[in-house]
C-alpha cells in the first residue's frame, strides 16, 4: 500500500526535475508537421514529410532563418481527422511550434484549421484542395494558407481535358461520399463538364475502406459511359480500376491529385493504363527548378518525388520565405508575410497567395501508360 | 438482363462471405447465448495470417497450388487457435457471470485485436508485425482467368470462391447433424446444464464451436483477400456487423438460417446499390435488421423458445 502511494509521487518528482538545457546557441524555429504517416493514405504523409525535411535541411545549410536553425517535428494522424486535431493541438501547446504544416487530405486539414486560428499560429497546407479549408463560410480563415490550387479549378481542369483532349461526351462519376475532397471535386467536375456540353450518365458513390465496388461498377457499365471520373484516394482507386477491368469494362478512368502514389500502380497492376489525373507537377518537366529538386530528392531518398513531395517542399519553403520577410518571429507577423507572398518560384509553379489564402497556379494532367504516369499537358487557371 | 445477372454474380460472391462469417456468430450464440463481437476481427486475423504465411513461403512471386493450400490451411489453423484462446481466456472465466459481462468482454477482445494490430511494428520479423494501420496487399494466390458469358463476367476466382464456400457450408451441415460432436453441440445448445449431466464435456464442445466458427471466418477472409487484395486491421468491422445482421435475419442460433441470411443480405445490398442509390448500400443491412426485429424477432428460421423460469 505504501509503495503504491509513493509511486505516483516519485513519478511527479521526476517529472518536476528541470530538463537538461539544450547546448548553447539560438533556439530553433519549429515546424510542426501533421501527416498521415500510416493508414490508408500512408504515402501522402510520407512523401510530404520527405519534401518538408529536404527544404528545411537545405535552408539550415544556408544558415537557417534569422540566425536561428529550423527543426521539424512530425506527428502521425493515421489518416483520421480526429487524430489530426489531437496532433495539431499537441504541436501547438506542448511543442510551441511556430508554423503548422499539413495536412494533405482536406478532411484532416479541416479538423486542424480551427485550432490554428484559435492559437494564432499560421498553418500551411501543402495539398488540401477543398475550398472550405481556408474559407469558413464567407470568411477567410485568418491563419490558414495553402500552396496548391483548389477543387473548383482542379475539377475544371479534368472536365476540360475530358472534353478537349479525350473527346468524351458521356462520363460516369464514382465518388467517395465520406470524403470532403472527393465530393467537392466530383461536383465541380460535373458542373464544368455539363457546361462544356457533356453529360453525366451515372453518379455512384462508395465509402473509403470498401473493398467491393462491383455493384456500382455494374450499374455504371449498363449506362455505357466513355470514361469514369473517380476523384478518390489511391487505395480505393486502384481496387476500383482492377474491378472495372474484371467486369470487362475498358473505359479510361479519370481522377485528381489523390491518385498520386507509387502504391496506386503497385495495386492496380496495369489496370489504369490509358487513364489520366490532374496533379500539382510532373517530375518529367525539364524546367531547371523542377529538375534540381528531383535530383536533390533522389540523391537523398532514392526515389522519384511525387506531387505530394513537391507540394510539401513548397509548403516548407513558402513558410521559410515568410519567416524571413516577417519583421519578427511571431504568429501574426508570419501570417501577414504569408498573405503577402507574390510570384514565389516553387517547384509546383509560380505561387501567389490570393485574398482567400489559396495559391493561384497551373495544374498538370498526367496520363498513365505502362503502369506509370507521364506528363500529358498543363492547364492554366 | 445481363446487368441483372451480373448483379446476381456479384451479390452471391459478397453474400457467401457474409454467410461464412454469420455461421460463426450463430454457432457461438447457439451454444453460449453470447454474441461474439470479436468474430469480425478473427476474420481480419485470418486475412493477415494468410498474408504472413504467403510472404514466408514467397508465394507472392510465383503462386503455386501447394503454396496456396499451405496458406489456406495455415491461416485456418492460426484462426482456430485464436478462437480457442479467446474462448479459454476471455469468455470461459466469465461464463457464470451475467450475460452482459461477457458481451462487454467480447467488445473488449474486438478492440484488443483491432488496435493491437495497429500498433507500430516490433521490428523482429521481415514483414512488419503488428502490421500497423497502413493497408497491406495480399499476394494473388493463383492466376486470374475470366470468361464473358453473354456479357456477364465470371472469373475462376468467383467459381473457386462459390465452390469453397458452399463446400464448407455442406461440411458444417454434416458436422452439426451427422457427427457425435455435432450432436453434443446441439445438446449443449438446447440445455448446457442437462447436457453436462448426461456426460457431455461442455467446455470442450464450446471450445470446439469457437474453433469451427473461427476456421470459417478465416476461409471467408482468404476468399475476400484473394480477389480484393487490400487488407487492414479494421477490415473486419463492417463485414462483422453485417454478418451479425445476416445471422439475426436467418434466426440467430440456426445454422441454415445464417447461410440464407448471408446470401439474402449480399444480394439485397447489391441490388440496392446497383438499381437504387449506392450511398444506401450500408444502410440497407441495418434497415433489414430493424425490420426483422419488428416483424419477426426470432428471424427467418428461428424458433421462439419459451423462457424457462
Amino acid at each position: 500500500m505504501r509503495i503504491a502511494r509513493a509511486l505516483p509521487l516519485a513519478v511527479l518528482a521526476l517529472a518536476g526535475c528541470p530538463k537538461q538545457e539544450a547546448p548553447a546557441g539560438p533556439q530553433p524555429i519549429l515546424f510542426g508537421h501533421v501527416g498521415s504517416m500510416t493508414g490508408n493514405e500512408a504515402t501522402f504523409g510520407d512523401s510530404t514529410d520527405k519534401g518538408i525535411r529536404l527544404a528545411v535541411d537545405e535552408q539550415n545549410k544556408r544558415g537557417g532563418v534569422k540566425g536561428r536553425p529550423l527543426a521539424v517535428k512530425t506527428l502521425d494522424d493515421q489518416g483520421k481527422p480526429e487524430e489530426a486535431a489531437v496532433a495539431a493541438t499537441r504541436l501547438l501547446t506542448e511543442d510551441k511550434a511556430t508554423v503548422l504544416l499539413g495536412e494533405v487530405a482536406s478532411s484532416r486539414s479541416l479538423a486542424m484549421a480551427p485550432i490554428a486560428d484559435l492559437d494564432k499560429v499560421p498553418m500551411v497546407s501543402p495539398s488540401s484542395t477543398n475550398p472550405r479549408v481556408t474559407k469558413d463560410g464567407a470568411v477567410t480563415r485568418p491563419y490558414v494558407f495553402r500552396v496548391c490550387f483548389i477543387d473548383p479549378f482542379q475539377g475544371t481542369v479534368m472536365a476540360k481535358y475530358a472534353r478537349d483532349t479525350m473527346k468524351v461526351s458521356k462520363v460516369a462519376i464514382l465518388r467517395d461520399v465520406g470524403n470532403d475532397y472527393s465530393v467537392g471535386l466530383a461536383d465541380y467536375f460535373a458542373a464544368k463538364f455539363k457546361e462544356l456540353g457533356g453529360t453525366i450518365v451515372a453518379d455512384q458513390s462508395y465509402k473509403a475502406g470498401d473493398q467491393d465496388f462491383k455493384a456500382q461498377l455494374t450499374a455504371i457499365k449498363g449506362k455505357h459511359p466513355e470514361a469514369i471520373y473517380v476523384p478518390g484516394y489511391y487505395t480505393e482507386v486502384a481496387l476500383i480500376a482492377r474491378q472495372t477491368r474484371e467486369l470487362g469494362m475498358q473505359q479510361p478512368l479519370m481522377g485528381g491529385d489523390g491518385w498520386d502514389s507509387s502504391k496506386l500502380y503497385e495495386i492496380a497492376k496495369g489496370a489504369l493504363d490509358g487513364s489520366a489525373f490532374s496533379n500539382h507537377y510532373s517530375h518529367e518537366n525539364p524546367s531547371p527548378v523542377i529538375q534540381d529538386f528531383v535530383k536533390a530528392y533522389q540523391a537523398r531518398y532514392g526515389s522519384v518525388p511525387d506531387g505530394l513531395a513537391a507540394a510539401g517542399y513548397d509548403a516548407a519553403r513558402i513558410a521559410i520565405d515568410a519567416i524571413q520577410r516577417a519583421p519578427e518571429v511571431s504568429g501574426p507577423a508570419i501570417r501577414d508575410a504569408l498573405a503577402a507572398t507574390k510570384g514565389f518560384q516553387g517547384v509546383t509553379g509560380v505561387i501567389t497567395i490570393d485574398a482567400d489564402h489559396n495559391a493561384v497556379k497551373p495544374a498538370v494532367v498526367l496520363k498513365i501508360q505502362d503502369n506509370a504516369a507521364h506528363y500529358a499537358t498543363t492547364i492554366n487557371p | 438482363m445481363t446487368e441483372f445477372l451480373q448483379h446476381l454474380v456479384n451479390g452471391l460472391s459478397v453474400g457467401t462471405i457474409y454467410a461464412l462469417i454469420a455461421l460463426g456468430y450463430t454457432m457461438v450464440y447457439g451454444v453460449l447465448k453470447l454474441i461474439n463481437f470479436a468474430h469480425g476481427d478473427v476474420y481480419m486475423v485470418g486475412a493477415f495470417s494468410g498474408y504472413y504465411i504467403a510472404h514466408a513461403l514467397g508465394a507472392g512471386d510465383r503462386p503455386t497450388l501447394p503454396k496456396a493450400l499451405a496458406v489456406f490451411v495455415g491461416s485456418m489453423v492460426v484462426c482456430g487457435a485464436l478462437g480457442a484462446a479467446i474462448e479459454r481466456f476471455a469468455y470461459r472465466p466469465l461464463r457464470a457471470r451475467p450475460r452482459l459481462t461477457a458481451l462487454i468482454t467480447a467488445i473488449g477482445v474486438s478492440f484488443l485485436l483491432e488496435y493491437g494490430f495497429q500498433l507500430p511494428s516490433f521490428g523482429l520479423t521481415t514483414q512488419p508485425f503488428p502490421p500497423g494501420p497502413t493497408p497491406r496487399f495480399f499476394p494473388q494466390p493463383f492466376a486470374r482467368v475470366s470468361w464473358s458469358l453473354g456479357g456477364v463476367e465470371l472469373s475462376n476466382y468467383d467459381v473457386v470462391s462459390f465452390a469453397v464456400a458452399f463446400g464448407f457450408m455442406l461440411l458444417l451441415q454434416l458436422v452439426v447433424y451427422r457427427t457425435r460432436f455435432g450432436r453434443a453441440m446441439r445438446a449443449v445448445s438446447f440445455d448446457a446444464q442437462v447436457a453436462g449431466l448426461m456426460g457431455i464435456n461442455v467446455n470442450r464442445v464450446i471450445a470446439g464451436t469457437f474453433v469451427l466458427g473461427s476456421v470459417l471466418a478465416s476461409v471467408a477472409a482468404l476468399l475476400v483477400a484473394g480477389s480484393r487484395p487490400t487488407i487492414n486491421p479494421l477490415m473486419g468491422l463492417m463485414p462483422g456487423l453485417k454478418a451479425f445482421v445476416a445471422a439475426v435475419f436467418g434466426g440467430i442460433g440456426n445454422v441454415p438460417g445464417a447461410m440464407v441470411g448471408g446470401l439474402v443480405l449480399g444480394l439485397a445490398e447489391e441490388y440496392v446499390a446497383g438499381y437504387l442509390l449506392s450511398s444506401y448500400r450500408d444502410a440497407i443491412a441495418f434497415a433489414i435488421l430493424i425490420v426483422v426485429l419488428l416483424v419477426r424477432p426470432e428471424g427467418l428460421f428461428g424458433r421462439v423458445r419459451a423462457e424457462k423460469v
